[in-house]
């Protein structure tokens, strides 16, 4: 996808002789991989309806898959505890187990491989490379943590999900599997807001599902490492496809740390810096590989 | 208070220093945050308090907890919607009138067929449609209500009976009462009645009313029912349980004018039907009334509601 932009870019870098050409898989490897995860994770909910065979019913913020493994959205748990009511023990068990996973391995795995707003976005953020589209104003990072702090104080005083009305995400989600049109206004809007308001301004300052799964992921396991980068010529290849860009400089320039691991609890393991790197200085791997070459 | 002499000296020493300018920056990066934060959940707040009155035409699945403690449990995911066995409940769309994602149908188009093993309520996750819930007939999804009296085929005097044959609690939600019909004033007229001690509100009957329009319909039951004062008391129901009257008897005052037509009723039964004079009418001691032209209808009825 990038590797268009990049190409004109490759001209003016200094060609060095023993770099080997990647082959495409090696420069989509990750991406692949994710939009896979993401369409199968669709495809798990779809088969029902469509073909009749029923492998997980429900959604995103709940559901229940092959009639045995019961999963809730656990951001979704929280609003309807704050505002009173204490739910039946499925969907408690269901928001434990999803909890436990993404605690385990990663906060925003859930962002980059699952989220069906991934692929909007990150079209949005395409195209808006592709147009050299400068025009917009950010929102601070940090409004997406007070969004969600305020939209639970607001479940608490309204004793509604207030936020289930409006969340992009389990619009898309319900409106795919459900086979309506509302939530995909919704979606037209953020990623025109994307393209032409602020780059990567919805998954990357405002939405409080990524704030959530952020926090969830501190201490996550699998993390991105950039373990060769003396290899690092200074492209800026992966600053300019990263989601978070900020989380790559402190493993990348020894800024503030000094193993090469990016900790950043806002980094969502999507893996692109590993796709779009001709140096290979990026590698996915847990978060107590320190090595670095 | 001040003059510019001292606003000028800190301004360069102070004021420019990168401690200050990053506390400044810290700041305002914090009140963008915040103020944004803040006005995004007020608008989805606003939104949804908008948006949550139920239309008159939407029923929850069966169980479903009262519509405010529904829509903090429900989580929207849809699972009741399939596990509905004959694709009664639908999930809402963004924009519909019935609050984004929730579970609802319309009695009209798909009603509630009273499965006895009630799956959407096994389905829920959350308990939103309560699991305790095990006995079908205990379903208050809505509550029918006869509310066109002018096109009903039965008040014209017909024999329809339809919403009475497709009840599934036929003869306890939906009975049909006799009436003296005083237009042919030689017939009867079978008056389907709701009891909403019975209905569960699953509008097969709205769904088979044979009228372009129904003339029966199924309501939310906060819509569809009114409510007695709690310190109400019925007296023929106290009476009917002590065994007698709680206030001694009563002193029964004679309508005059009206001896004949009184003669014979109690005084409470005069109390909660009060004859009223029409004054152009005799004294006639003949129960079946000829109906007057504009006289009251319902003294003769045998309703019992």
């Amino acid at each position: 996808m990038a590797a268009t932009t990049l190409s004109s870019r490759k001209t003016i870098r200094p060609v060095t002789p023993c770099a080997p050409e990647r082959s495409l898989w090696q420069r989509q490897r990750f991406l692949i991989l994710r939009r896979v995860s993401q369409i199968l994770i669709l495809l798990a909910f779809l088969s029902g309806p469509w073909f009749g065979v029923w492998i997980a019913k429900g959604n995103l913020s709940s559901s229940m898959t092959l009639g045995v493994l019961p999963l809730t959205d656990p951001l979704l748990l929280l609003q309807t505890l704050v505002t009173g009511h204490v739910p039946y023990a499925t969907a408690l068990i269901g928001a434990a187990i999803v909890l436990l996973f993404y605690l385990l391995v990663g906060g925003r795995v859930f962002c980059s491989w699952v989220c069906p707003v991934n692929g909007v976005t990150d079209a949005a953020a395409w195209t808006r490379r592709r147009l050299g589209i400068k025009t917009g104003r950010v929102p601070d990072a940090n409004t997406r943590y007070w969004l969600l702090g305020m939209l639970l104080v607001a479940s608490a005083l309204t004793g509604t999900l207030v936020w289930e009305w409006v969340n992009p995400v389990s619009l898309l989600h319900r409106s795919l599997i459900f086979g309506m049109s509302g939530g995909l206004f919704v979606i037209g809007g953020i990623f025109i807001y994307d393209v032409f308001m602020a780059s990567r301004g919805w998954c990357g300052h405002l939405c409080p599902m990524g704030a959530f799964y952020s926090l969830l992921g501190k201490k996550a396991l699998v993390r991105v490492s950039a373990p060769n980068r003396k290899a690092c010529d200074d492209c800026m290849d992966c600053f300019a496809v990263c989601p978070e860009p900020q989380v790559i400089r402190p493993a990348l320039k020894a800024v503030g740390q000094s193993h090469p691991l990016i900790l950043a609890s806002d980094c969502t393991t999507c893996g692109r810096c590993i796709d779009v790197c001709d140096k290979q200085v990026f590698k996915m791997t847990h978060r107590f590989d320190q090595r670095s070459e | 208070m001040d003059t510019g002499q001292k606003k000028n000296a800190p301004r360069s020493s102070v004021a420019n220093s990168p401690a200050s300018v990053a506390r400044r920056k810290f700041i305002n990066s914090v009140a963008a945050a915040a103020g944004g934060g803040c006005l995004l959940a007020l608008g989805a707040s606003l939104y949804s308090r908008s948006a949550s009155a139920l239309p008159a035409q939407a029923l929850r699945p069966p169980g479903a907890l009262p519509e405010a403690d529904f829509l903090a449990a429900c989580v929207r995911c849809g699972l009741c919607v399939r596990d509905c066995p004959y694709d009664t409940l639908k999930l809402s769309d963004l924009g519909a009138p019935v609050p984004t994602g929730t579970p609802y149908f319309h009695a009209r188009s798909v009603p509630c067929e009273m499965c006895e093993d009630i799956p959407c309520v096994k389905a829920c996750p959350t308990g939103a449609l309560d699991p305790a819930l095990t006995d079908i007939n205990q379903a208050r999804m809505g509550l029918a209500a006869l509310i066109d009296h002018e096109t009903c085929l039965n008040f014209l005097g017909l024999r329809c009976d339809v919403c009475y044959r497709v009840c599934p609690v036929i003869d306890k939600a939906i009975t049909l009462e006799t009436q003296h019909n005083p237009r042919s004033d030689r017939h009867a007229m079978l008056l389907p009645t709701v009891h909403s001690d019975a209905c569960t509100g699953c509008g097969k009957c709205e769904k088979s009313c044979v009228l372009p329009e129904p003339a029966i319909k199924v309501f939310p039951r906060p819509l569809a029912q009114g409510a007695l004062p709690e310190h109400y008391r019925k007296g023929w129901e106290e009476k009917a349980r002590h065994g007698g009257s709680l206030i001694g008897d009563q002193v029964e005052m004679p309508i005059r004018g009206f001896e004949g037509s009184t003669a014979g009723r109690s005084a409470t039964e005069a109390a909660v039907a009060p004859v009223t004079p029409a004054p152009d009418l005799p004294a006639t001691p003949a129960v079946p009334v000829a109906p007057a032209p504009k006289g009251p209808s319902g003294l003769n009825s045998h309703w019992k509601p």
